[in-house]
Order: C-alpha cells, then structure tokens, then sequence
C-alpha cells in the first residue's frame, strides 16, 4: 500500500484527474475557502487532511459541482466542472459528506437508483450491485430500508452508490467515518485495486496515519488555504505525517494549562 | 438552574430568529394572529364581568377544561412541535431531577401558546373582579390551570415520545393523525349543533367538569363568589393532587426517557426486490418516476397528502347534509387536481439534501422534472378522472361532465407544470425526511407563503382560459363550449405541462447547486 505512483501511468499527456485552481467561498462573514489551488495527479491515491472547518468539505464541493464557488474553477481530466457539469460529473464518482440519503428505499433500490439516474442499463447496474454489495457485507442488508441502517452501513451504501458507473476520479469526503474495521480494509483494497488500474481516489480525512499508509499524495489544508502538497514523502520530510501535520497547522500550543482537569 | 434553562429557552429562540429575516416574518405573522385570537378572548373575558354569576362560571370552566384538553392532545397531534428542550439533550448534563422538571415546565411557558394561555388566564381575575376573595381565588385557580396545561402537555408529548420511538410506529401514527384533522370540519360542526341544540344542558356541564381535574382549577372562584366554600375547598385540592400526580406521571417518564435513548430498529431484509425500479423504464426519467413513487407510498410526508384525497368527497358530502345542497362535490375534481398537482411544488425541499444525489450523478433537469410530474400523474389522473365521472353519475349532470373534466384536467396538467418550474427555483420550509408531517423545522416562513400564494395566483391565472368556457357554457347553456372545453383542458394543460417541464429543466440544470445550498439550511 506504501508503493507511490502506480505502474500504469496514462498513456496521454500527463492531464491532472482534478485541477482546482483558486477556488474561494465565503459564508456570509466567514471566508470558508480562500484562494485554493490543487493538482491532483491522474493514477494517484490522493488524501486531503486538515483540521475541523478547514475548508475540506467545501473545496470538495464546489469541485465536484455540488457547491458553487465565489470565484475560481475546477477541471476533471481537463473538462471545467462549472461550464460542463454533465460532462464532468460523468467522470466523477462523489461521496459527499454530511448530505441525505434517498433513504426509504432499500439499500439495493439506492444503489440501483444511483446507476440508472446515470442512464445506465438495468442489467449492468443489477450485476454490479449485487457484486458491490457483497463487498460491502451488505448482501444480507440489500433488503432494508437505508433509513434503517446504522451510521456505517448508510456510509458504506453510499460510497457503493458513488461507484456504480465506474467512473475515472472517485471524490470520497471521509469515506471511512463510522465504518468498522473489517468493512473499512475491505474499501481500501477495493480502493487500491482501483488505483493501480489507473483510477484516482481523493479522500479526505483527519486520521493521519490512515493517510500515511494509504495514500501516495497528500495535502494539508487548513482555514480554507493549502499548506502543502505533494508525495506523502516530500510532505512528512523525515517525519510522521501527524507530527508534520501539527507543525504545519500550528497546534500543540494549549497543552499547558488545564491543570484542572488533573484535580477531579 | 431553573433561571438558566430559561436563559437556554430564550437563547434558542432568539438565535433561531437571528438565521434568516423570513423566519422573523413568519413569527410576526403567527404573533398577530395569536394577539387577535388573544385580545378577543380577554375582551370576552372582561365583557364576562358584568354578566350572571351562572353565566360567567359556565364560560370560564369550559373555556379552560378546553385549554387543558387542547395543551394535552394537540401536541400529541402535532408529535413534538417544540422539542427546543428536548429533555433527551440533557441527558449528559447531571441536573437535579426537581430543577430540570421546574425548568422545563416553565421553559413550555415561553413561546406563543404559553403566553397566550397565561395572558388569557390572568384575565379571568377580572371577570372575577367582584370582590378580593374572588379575585385572588382566580388568580390562583389560574396559575395552577396553566401549570396543569403545561405539565399535561409535557406529559403526554414524553410518554409519546418513548412509545414512539419506531420509525414505523411514528410513519403510521403520524398518517393516522391525518384523518381527524381533515375531518374536523363534519366533527366540529357536528359537536357543535349538539351543544346548540341542548344549550340548557351546559352550564350542567359545567359543574360535572368543574370536579375534575380539567375544570377544577377554573372553578375555585365561581364557587368563591358564589359563597360555596366548601366545593371551592375541596377544587383546590382536587386540582393541586392532580398537578401533583402529573408531575409524578412527568417525573417517572422523564427517568425513564433519559435512560432509554430511543431505539430505532427495522426488520432486516435480504434484497433482489427492486419494486417498481425494477418495473419502470430504465431510463434517468423512469427512475425518478419510480423513485418518488415509493416516495408517495413510503414516506408519511407524501402519504399523509394521500390519504386526504379519498377523505374530501366525505367533508364535501357532510357539507351537502348540513345545507341539503349537494352542489359543493362538483368541486371534487378540480379541487383533487389542485392539491395533488399543487403537492409536487415543494419536491425539492422534501428531498432535501439527498438531492445531491441527483446532483452528483448529472441526470438531466428534464428527467428529472418529468420523472416527479409523472409519478404524481400516476395517480393524480384516475383520480380526478373517478371523480369527475362519479359526480356526473351522482348527479345525472352528464351534459357538463365534458365542461367539468376539461377544467379539472387543465387544472391537473397546468398545475403540475407550474410544480415543476416552482420547485426548481424555490425552496420552501417543509418537514425534514423521517420527520412527522406536522413538525416543520423553523425556516424561511416568509418565502413559505410567498411562494405558495404567488404560485397559486399565477396557476390561477393560467387556467383561465378553462374557467371562461366554464363560464360561457354555464351562461349559454351551449354544450359545445363544454366540449371545446374539454379540448381545451387536455390540449392545453398538456402544453403548459411540457413548457412547465422544459423551463423547470432547464432551471434546475442552471440552478441545482444553488437549490442544494438553500435546502442545506435545514437538514
């Protein structure tokens, strides 16, 4: 899982999977992203690791074209998000985060849902779902109404819901929130199987050792600007990915005081 | 304590209204309304003083049972419209059990019901402004029927919401519920003319009531007045035990919920049940048709509008029995066609952020416009088509059965065309997935109304051209305006369909993440 860079790099010019080139938003007073730029190399398992409010979810949002950003653009493969969405997103699978599901049909139906709303055939949809399904450990589940699945089930349905069409990027905003273990190793062969035949995964996260080991790329953001990215290796420099992380966001500094807390 | 969870209560409401400006529309709206309903009532109070004593006793222990009646059913009804202090969010906080039961006994208190209760209450010390004793006796019997009020209503909203914790129990109460409410109409008109009709019986009434629990706090000062000490006596201590043995009742219930967090659990299943997915056309269109189908069936905010439609012909039919005249079930039809196809216009909230689905796979606006359209269609047209032809039937007025059906069919096909583009542009505050159909979340009440009666006037609008052959042929007797009517209705409305599609389509293509953005406010 540690192996950078895939063998299998496109045949063609070196096209980014997703370019975001200064992407900014602002929420009434609060600038939530500020100016962001990312290239996200094609064939790369790419995380995006950054504090609570770091700007994550909405860098991830307006690239993908869930969220319409103030200003700047995003391209997948080359095609602008903004002024081809249809196009764009049919390259793309999304996992947004903390978004409804469809949840009074059954976890089958959703995924089913999914692939048809992307005008696919029944029959393709229907073998792949049944496939992804099992892989999930969802089969004995495809029967029940999402809305009653656990937290983890109801992420897992999703991330198979994101992945129906076989899309070339995959943009999974914490995809490993709430999952168990065992489900969780399962996603990241999934994940990398992936990668390795040329697909790319972006994840964000904020457990930094699940980064460390399983992504090749990552960048640090934080209050809406990017600290750095590239290689996992060029951004730790010698380091741990999480003594690295807290350098570059600047945290450590309340560890002092609270002598409190050791009074009971 | 006690004064900081009512610093909490006011806190809440106040950031509530800091949101969005429209919200503050909406509680002025509601404030005006309760203020009209709340001066009325004390003017009424008042006018009461210069009345009999018999009158007067009569007038405020029914008033008031039916205060205490209503604080105790109504949330029931509308299954926890104000969970602000939900007592499950205290669960962490280790607060004395006495304090948190007087907090949120008072934190009831704070809010439009509460005020207008206690404002209305304290006036019957004026209609009972004949002397100190009778004064300060309604005083007190009005400070412990508001209590009881309260401590009802929290009764019964936590021993609901303990029962029911299912999502299937909560999905089925909460379309059951739907029918009383739809029915109240025939069920007050009936209660009423059966109190009109024995009017002697009432102030008997009165008196039965005024010795239980609901009625007894309401009497202490009639029974003053009128120098009955004795039963004022024991009114007082029939209502402080009952306010008594409601707060145990709240105390035991309040323990148990804060131990027993709700349990949601669904049968499991195995799948290969794809439903109507598996039915429909595989296309983006036919799966969103599919989709809000068992929308339609599954989700009590879709089937609770349902369950309305066969529920008119009897309010209609009731009507008919009070005046002799049956002409008011004509309206079946069109007004059928209305609410269902009026019932699509809020789509986009219903779904709110599971929309984003729709967003992230790229299907079409078109698709996805005419997928919701037709799913409502699906039922929508053999409805209105039942109905008009029933009341054709029922009335042996087949000449206008043409007339009639081209009219609700333009009011059906036109409607849902306007859903279409409404829903791709505006969002409106509606009940949040998995919640009951009566519990809005505070929003944007403003915009609410906006769009809905906007949204109305222009449907009114672009039915016109139906409406004056309607007129035409009712004025001439002609049939064949009934018939071009007819034509009229279908070849229009359907034309007004595909454009409300169309536009709708092309809107949401333009506009869905701002869509998305806007339902996100409430989730």
């Amino acid at each position: 899982m540690t192996t950078p860079i895939p063998a299998q790099a496109p045949e063609a010019a070196p096209v980014a999977a997703l370019s975001i080139r200064g992407l900014a938003k602002r929420f009434g007073g609060k600038i939530a992203v500020d100016g962001l730029s990312l290239e996200v190399p094609a064939g790369s398992f790419f995380g995006i690791v950054g504090p609570n409010g770091a700007g994550k979810t909405t860098t991830l949002s307006m690239a993908t074209g869930l969220l319409r950003p103030d200003f700047g653009t995003a391209l997948v493969h080359g095609v602008d998000v903004w002024q081809h969405p249809l196009q764009a997103k049919r390259l793309m699978g999304i996992l947004p985060d903390g978004v409804r599901l469809f949840d009074r049909l059954t976890g089958e139906q959703l995924i089913t849902y999914a692939g048809l709303l992307r005008g696919m055939e029944r029959d393709v949809v229907s073998a792949r779902a049944r496939e992804l399904l099992a892989a999930m450990d969802l089969t004995g589940d495809a029967g029940t109404l999402v809305v009653d699945y656990s937290a983890g089930m109801t992420k897992k349905i999703a991330l198979v819901s994101a992945m129906i069409h076989a899309p070339r990027l995959l943009v999974l905003d914490e995809p490993f929130e709430a999952v168990d273990p065992v489900s969780a190793a399962n996603i990241r062969s999934i994940l990398d199987r992936y990668v390795a035949s040329g697909g790319t995964v972006i994840v964000s996260s904020h457990v930094m050792d699940l980064v460390q080991r399983m992504c090749d790329h990552v960048a640090v953001v934080a209050r809406g600007r990017l600290l750095a990215a590239g290689t996992v290796d060029q951004v730790r420099a010698g380091a741990s990915l999480e003594d690295r992380f807290v350098q570059l966001v600047g945290g450590h500094t309340h560890t002092e005081g609270l002598e409190w807390l050791r009074t009971f | 304590m006690v004064a900081h969870l009512l610093r909490l209560k006011l806190t809440l409401l106040r950031n509530g209204l800091r949101r969005s400006r429209w919200q503050l529309v909406g509680i002025a709206i509601a404030g005006l309304y309760a203020l009209g309903v709340v001066a009325t009532l004390i003017l009424a109070l008042v006018l009461l003083r210069n009345a009999s004593q018999e009158i007067a006793y009569t007038a405020v222990v029914l008033g008031g049972a039916a205060a205490v009646a209503g604080w105790g059913v109504v949330p029931l009804v509308a299954s926890a419209t104000d969970m602000t202090l939900d007592p499950a969010r205290f669960t962490t906080f280790a607060i004395p059990m006495p304090q948190l039961l007087a907090g949120l006994a008072l934190g009831g208190l704070i809010g439009i019901p509460g005020l207008a209760t206690l404002l209305v209450a304290l006036s019957t010390v004026v209609t009972w402004s004949r002397g100190v004793l009778p004064a300060l006796s309604a005083l007190l019997g009005a400070c412990l029927g508001v209590l009881t009020c309260v401590v009802l209503a929290k009764v019964t909203t936590t021993a609901t919401a303990s029962l029911a914790a299912s999502r299937r129990f909560k999905d089925t109460s909460s379309i059951a519920f739907m029918v009383p409410l739809v029915l109240l109409g025939p069920i007050v008109a009936a209660v009423g003319r059966g109190i009109s009709a024995s009017a002697a019986f009432l102030p008997d009434f009165a008196r039965t009531l005024s010795w239980t629990p609901l009625g007894a706090p309401w009497a202490l000062a009639g029974d003053v007045a009128a120098g009955r000490a004795g039963a004022a006596v024991l009114k007082l201590l029939v209502s402080l035990a009952s306010l008594a043995a409601l707060a145990w009742c709240w105390k035991l219930l309040l323990e148990r919920a804060l131990v027993t967090p709700p349990y949601a659990g669904g049968a499991k299943r195995k799948g290969s049940r794809l439903g109507l997915l598996g039915v429909l056309p595989a296309t983006p269109a036919g799966a969103v048709m599919a989709r809000s189908l068992i929308y339609w069936l599954r989700d009590p905010r879709y089937s609770g509008s349902l369950v309305v439609i066969p529920l008119l012909p009897v309010v209609l039919a009731f009507q008919g029995t009070q005046t002799g005249n049956y002409g008011s079930l004509a309206l079946l039809a069109p007004l059928s066609a209305f609410i269902l196809a009026w019932s699509i216009s809020a789509d986009v909230s219903y779904d709110n952020t599971a929309f984003a689905l729709h967003l992230a796979t790229g299907v079409s606006g078109v698709a996805d416009r005419l997928g919701r359209a037709l799913a409502c269609m699906v039922f929508a047209l053999p409805v209105v088509l039942v109905f008009a032809v029933g009341y054709a039937a029922f009335s042996h007025e087949w000449a206008a059965l043409p007339g009639r059906l081209g009219l609700s069919l333009g009011i059906l096909f036109t409607g849902l065309g306007l859903s279409s583009v409404v829903s791709a542009r505006y969002t409106v505050t509606v009940p949040l997935p998995g919640d009951s159909p009566f519990k809005k979340p505070p929003g944007n009440v403003g915009q609410t109304l906006a769009v809905q009666f906007l949204g109305m006037a222009v449907l009114g609008v672009l039915v016109l051209p139906e409406a004056a052959l309607l007129l035409a042929e009712a004025l001439t007797g002609n049939a064949l305006f009934g018939w071009l009517n007819l034509a009229a209705g279908s070849v229009l409305g359907l034309a007004l369909f595909l454009a409300g599609v169309r536009l709708g389509g092309r809107w949401l293509d333009a506009r869905g993440p701002d869509l998305l953005a806007q339902v996100s406010i409430n989730r």
